[in-house]
């Protein structure tokens, strides 16, 4: 860990101009990640901007019906917030399968969109890794990859640059209720779906994201529809609880009124370098009721073009057999988080 | 007497521990402290051909950086490096030379005035290296298998005994027949604690060492060994332990480190490792099995054949005992085992939990478990049909042996009788459930040991013996035997341990703690009790000046007669006649060899499981456990309980979760963070039950103990792994069993 200024202003502006005055500064929020890699010394930044002063700590709703969850109101907050139980029990149910209480107590949902891998060669840095060291090459690719993408990895080459999947579980919920991210930065304010938030790594898997220096996130819009009757949050680790995600898939369905679906949202975690999701695989369910084998058939198609790298390969098989479970599980208005584990596990 | 002895009383250290203020090795202080962070290597196997320390050196308040370069010079010989759980071999040597034998080797020191400041110096030095080919994969190098040397630890841990019968023949025309290939990854202990060692420089040169450490001495003769020092010059504390598992078994290369780093500087250091670190060292070897069982139509077991290979170091052989567990369960007439090790790029591996029990007795039991649907006979009554009274390994019978009625209780308890014997019969929604068991077995040992007693003027007891408190309850236990050895109340005793200044005991591992030290402590009191019985004839008038030392009893802090408790005189008056002194005890406890030799001596266990899988997702749960245990006398039922439940939420994390994944491209374990080396959560963890069965052994020890510290995980894993297979109809011979086998 190398030695570092901090400061920790007041307001917005202050942190947007103070982090791009500086090189190599960095927010700090719940510093649940940001410590972490520091201290393996992953990241070594020469400034650190402590956000935690700024007015970021609502959850507002929103004239058209939305709500706004600011970025710095901690992950638990936010999944126990009443409104976010009663309209987006989604978000709640991933958030709620994430982490551990103590984290969640100091994560916040603006650092959560931020949280890099979990990749083993990323954190040490006695190896090979694209993301950590541009060039270096990926271990993972020749190594142990259990925990690696299967969807998504492409790059200009013949072979992947990165592997990586990206860890989080809100910003799968996230990404199936189509959030928009506020930003401030240094050319004003901007906001960006969370589908071009996150990035495929392509050949800069340095880049975990779309946000440009100096950009502050400043809070998560959720839109107006729902989807609080038929969703599930399904994670599935190698522990009952405080575990990252080998796979985990959201769903958020529209019924109409004979049960046929209307709208379906299928997000998966653990697979890919972003959540991922596959309109055209969504589509197949618009107008269908239950059927086992349709869903099937969705999970073939979302699962398309789907690689394994060794150790990870059974996450294909095992993200098809989640998505068929999934759509069950929401299809039928069981809140659920899989039968293998009971909601008190793992709250 | 007993008040205590029996019954499920708290720890004596329990406030100290939840309040902070039992300390552990990182955790004292010295006056102008320095710290210092280890360098680890990069490469696997090679040469270091340059190490550029200047940047580190140059930041104020570094200061100094030790490496193989300019490291002082410490001791030549080989011998000098053997701590007393040394296989035979070429002990490790930090800083030796320039040559590199494990991923993560310890390569430098880098000693300044903060640890941050220690931490970052140590991200500035460059090391260049030459990389030699490495090979770590125990299973691509099964051809290079070679028997171990034999050395000192074959006293302990023998080779397994010659064949007997005809195995080939009798398999060969057995009409029930199983054959399989059991393996298991790497684990690494990963106790709570890091190691950590806080040499503090006296004025005059000596070392105050407080050190992470299943035994303070076994520190100080390593210590003293190879920095020739003399045992005056070193002492070693270590009275608390954040857990250890066997890892502390051997001094680990921080206290190395740090001895050398005070001693070059004439100043006090601590070095405490990070957990990436905690698995550069010492770990269970990855093992492959190979299990074959031959059986007549009646469920007799007439031919086994086990053998087993084990990973170890390019420098040291270290081994396990692991095929012999199956003639020690089974008592078949025809039997070949065989042992082998395959050196590898890779530490020395290090007993963990059980060493060589959880390797052998799951495989067997689950052969046991295929062989039991090879029949059609239900698993408990082959094991009943299989039963032994006699250690078919050694050829004695047991000193004692309740499993029978572990098997009877703990079958009652589970439901047992209630089993479709059937896979997949049993189901709740997507669930899968599953029963199965397993038996388990530990060694049940005792070492010579030494305690010292004190009775202070003022009537308190003082006890210590140099054994080590991991966790397990030692302070407790010894602490009740002395009470009731002397007829005290437990808030009038204190037992001390965990420093190299106190009575010989040995390092503390392989559950022979209670036995040994609590024979010590049971011996010492007792002639502590004879010298206090002759102070109290003394006394003028004393109303038991012509009793006999066998007709008297120690009860409530007085000395009184058996057939007259009214002729009593208390322990306060017996210390008074000293003439203003404490009355002052040291004594031996011998195991009784004569006694002992003829005799196996083991504590046994039944295991019972449910498991639920689900069908599509494989995700597996543990949702009742029951563990009936034939352990000898239990001192205290409580620590003891704690203990059992401890080895079974083990048992399950071997079974379904916990391994130390290596990368063999590069040689280096990759999940070195307890992020992703996974143990029990809460959540991971549901109904534990353990029942203690009546157990009477006199053989044993004098207190008719067999240690609990191991026999809870060692039942565990084929339990479960069996009980899987009663679910999904799988079986799966790979630990841990993860999702993805299931699948
Ligand atoms: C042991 C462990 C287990 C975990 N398990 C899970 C899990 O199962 N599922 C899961 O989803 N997560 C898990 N997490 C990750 C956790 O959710 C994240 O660490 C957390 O969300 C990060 O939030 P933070 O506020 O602490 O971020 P910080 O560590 O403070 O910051 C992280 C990054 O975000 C940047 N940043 C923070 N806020 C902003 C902002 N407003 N604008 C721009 N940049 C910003 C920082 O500069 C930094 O680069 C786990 C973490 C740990 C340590
Ligand atoms: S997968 Fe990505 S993060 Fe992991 S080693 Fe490869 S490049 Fe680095």
């Amino acid at each position: 860990m190398n030695s570092f200024s901090y400061s920790r202003p007041d307001d917005v502006n202050a942190a947007v101009g103070e982090i791009s005055e500086q090189t190599q500064a960095k927010f700090i929020a719940g510093g649940t990640n940001l410590l972490d890699l520091m201290k393996e010394n992953v990241e070594h930044p020469q400034h650190l901007v402590d956000i935690n002063h700024l007015p970021l700590g609502f959850i507002d709703e929103l004239p058209e019906g939305g709500l706004r969850l600011g970025a710095l109101v901690t992950n638990a907050d936010t999944a126990y917030h009443e409104l976010v139980q009663k309209n987006y029990p989604l978000l709640s149910m991933a958030i709620l399968a994430g982490a551990s209480p103590q984290l969640r107590n100091m994560a916040t949902n603006g650092g959560n969109l931020f949280q890099r891998t979990r990749c083993y060669y990323f954190y040490d840095t006695a190896t090979a890794c694209n993301k950590r060291e541009p060039g270096s090459g990926c271990g993972a690719l020749t190594g142990y990859n259990r925990i690696h993408a299967i969807l998504g990895t492409a790059s200009s080459g013949n072979t992947p640059q990165c592997i990586a999947t990206h860890p989080s579980d809100m910003c799968v919920a996230l990404r199936a209720l189509d959030a928009v991210v506020r930003v401030s930065g240094p050319n004003g304010d901007r906001t960006i779906p969370i589908a071009d938030f996150h990035r495929l790594p392509g050949d800069e898997p340095e880049r975990d994201n779309t946000i440009e220096p100096g950009e502050l996130v400043t809070a998560i819009d959720l839109p107006a529809e729902h989807f609080n009757t038929h969703y599930t949050y399904l994670k599935l680790r190698d522990r009952a609880s405080y575990a990252f995600a080998l796979v985990s898939v959201a769903v958020a369905l529209r019924l109409d009124e004979g049960g046929q679906i209307a709208e379906a949202r299928i997000a998966l975690g653990g697979v890919a370098h972003k959540p991922w999701r596959n309109p055209a695989a969504e589509a197949l369910l618009t107008g269908k009721a239950a059927d086992t084998t349709l869903f099937r058939q969705v999970a073939e198609q979302l699962l398309d073009g789907a690689q394994g790298y060794g150790n990870n390969t059974f996450k294909i098989e095992l993200a098809k057999r989640a998505i068929v479970r999934a759509l069950d599980m929401a299809y039928a208005g069981s809140t659920q988080a899989g039968d293998a584990y009971k909601q008190e596990d793992i709250l | 007497m007993s008040n205590y002895i029996g019954k499920p009383l708290s720890r004596v250290d329990g406030v100290a521990k939840v309040t902070g203020k039992a300390k552990y090795a990182a955790e004292f202080d010295a006056p102008d402290l320095t710290y210092g962070y280890v360098v680890s290597s990069t490469i696997t196997k090679g040469r270091i051909t340059h190490i550029e320390t200047s940047e580190a050196l140059s930041l104020p308040g570094v200061l100094s950086v030790i490496t193989h370069e300019n490291r002082p010079k410490i001791a030549w010989l080989d011998m000098s490096y053997k701590d007393q759980d040394a296989p035979p071999g070429s002990p490790f040597r930090p800083l030796r030379d320039n040559k590199i034998s494990y991923s993560g080797q310890p390569i430098a020191l880098v000693v300044a005035e903060t640890f941050e400041l220690a931490r970052y110096a140590a991200s500035l030095i460059r090391v260049d290296y030459r990389e030699a080919p490495h090979e770590t994969n125990l299973d691509t190098n099964l051809h290079r298998a070679r028997k171990p040397k034999s050395g000192l630890a074959s006293l302990l841990k023998p080779p397994p005994p010659k064949p007997r019968g005809n195995f080939d023949e009798v398999y060969a025309a057995s009409p029930a027949k199983v054959e399989g290939r059991y393996s298991h990854s790497p684990e690494h202990h990963n106790p709570m604690e890091m190691f950590a060692s806080t040499v503090v420089y006296e004025k005059d040169g000596k070392l105050t060492i407080y050190d992470k450490t299943q035994g303070a001495q076994n520190s100080q003769l390593y210590v003293t060994q190879a920095f020739n020092m003399s045992f005056s010059d070193v002492r070693v504390i270590s009275p608390f332990v954040g857990g250890a598992f066997g890892s502390g078994l051997r001094p680990q290369y921080q206290l190395f480190l740090a001895v050398m780093a005070a001693r070059e500087l004439k100043r006090s250091v601590r070095v405490t490792l990070t957990r990436q670190q905690m698995f550069t060292f010492g770990h269970r070897p990855a093992t492959i099995q190979n299990i074959a069982l031959g059986a007549d139509s009646n469920g007799k077991i007439n031919a086994i054949y086990h053998d087993a290979v084990g990973e170890t170091s390019q420098f040291e052989d270290y081994t396990e005992i692991v095929p012999t567990w199956s003639p020690m369960i089974y008592p078949a007439e025809n039997v070949t085992l065989d042992y082998k090790i395959v050196p590898l790029d890779v530490f020395t591996p290090l007993d963990m939990r059980a060493p060589g029990g959880v390797t052998g007795v799951p495989a067997i039991e689950t052969a046991i478990d295929e062989m039991a649907y090879e029949l059609g006979i239900d698993p408990l009554e082959l094991r009943l049909i299989n039963y032994s009274d006699r250690n078919m390994a050694e050829d004695k019978p047991f000193s004692s042996k309740e499993l029978r009625e572990c098997f009877r209780q703990g079958a009652e308890r589970f439901g047992w009788a209630k089993r479709n014997p059937k896979p997949g019969s049993m189901r709740d929604g997507h669930n899968l459930i599953g029963w199965g068991m397993s038996t388990g077995m530990w060694e049940a040992n005792q070492m010579p040991a030494r305690a010292e007693a004190v009775l202070t003027v003022n009537g308190k007891l003082r006890v210590t013996s140099a054994t080590a408190d991991i966790g397990t309850g030692t302070y407790t236990i010894m602490t009740q035997i002395a009470a009731d050895t002397l007829g005290m109340p437990m808030e009038d005793v204190l037992f001390k341990l965990g420093d190299s200044d106190m009575p010989l005991a040995p390092i503390e591992g392989g559950s022979w703690t209670a036995a040994t030290v609590g024979s010590a402590v049971k011996v010492v009191c007792e002639e502590l009790g004879r010298k206090l019985f002759k102070l109290a004839q003394k006394i003028p008038g004393s109303p038991l000046a012509k009793a006999k030392w066998d007709d008297v009893e120690f009860v409530d802090k007085h000395i009184r007669l058996k057939q007259n408790p009214a002729a009593a005189v208390s322990l306060q008056q017996a210390v008074d006649q000293n003439g203003g002194a404490a009355v002052w005890q040291k004594s031996t406890s011998l195991p009784a060899m004569m006694k002992q030799k003829n005799y196996s001596r083991a504590a046994h266990s039944a295991v019972f499981v449910e498991v639920m899988v689900d069908e599509d997702l494989g995700t597996i749960r543990v949702t009742r456990a029951v563990s009936a245990i034939a352990g000898g006398k239990i001192l205290n039922p409580k620590t003891a309980r704690s203990q059992i439940i401890g080895g079974m939420v083990w048992g399950i994390s071997k079974a379904l979760e916990e391994e130390s994944v290596m990368d063999h491209t590069i040689g280096r374990f990759m999940n070195h963070s307890l992020a992703e080396y996974h143990v029990p959560v809460n959540a991971d963890i549901h109904d534990l039950d353990v029942i203690f069965v009546e157990e009477h052994d006199d053989i044993v020890n004098p207190l008719g103990v067999k240690g609990l510290g191991e026999i809870g995980i060692v039942g565990m894993p084929a339990a479960i792994a069996n009980a899987v297979f009663h679910a999904t109809g799988k079986r799966i011979r790979e630990l841990p069993i993860t999702l993805d086998k299931i699948l």
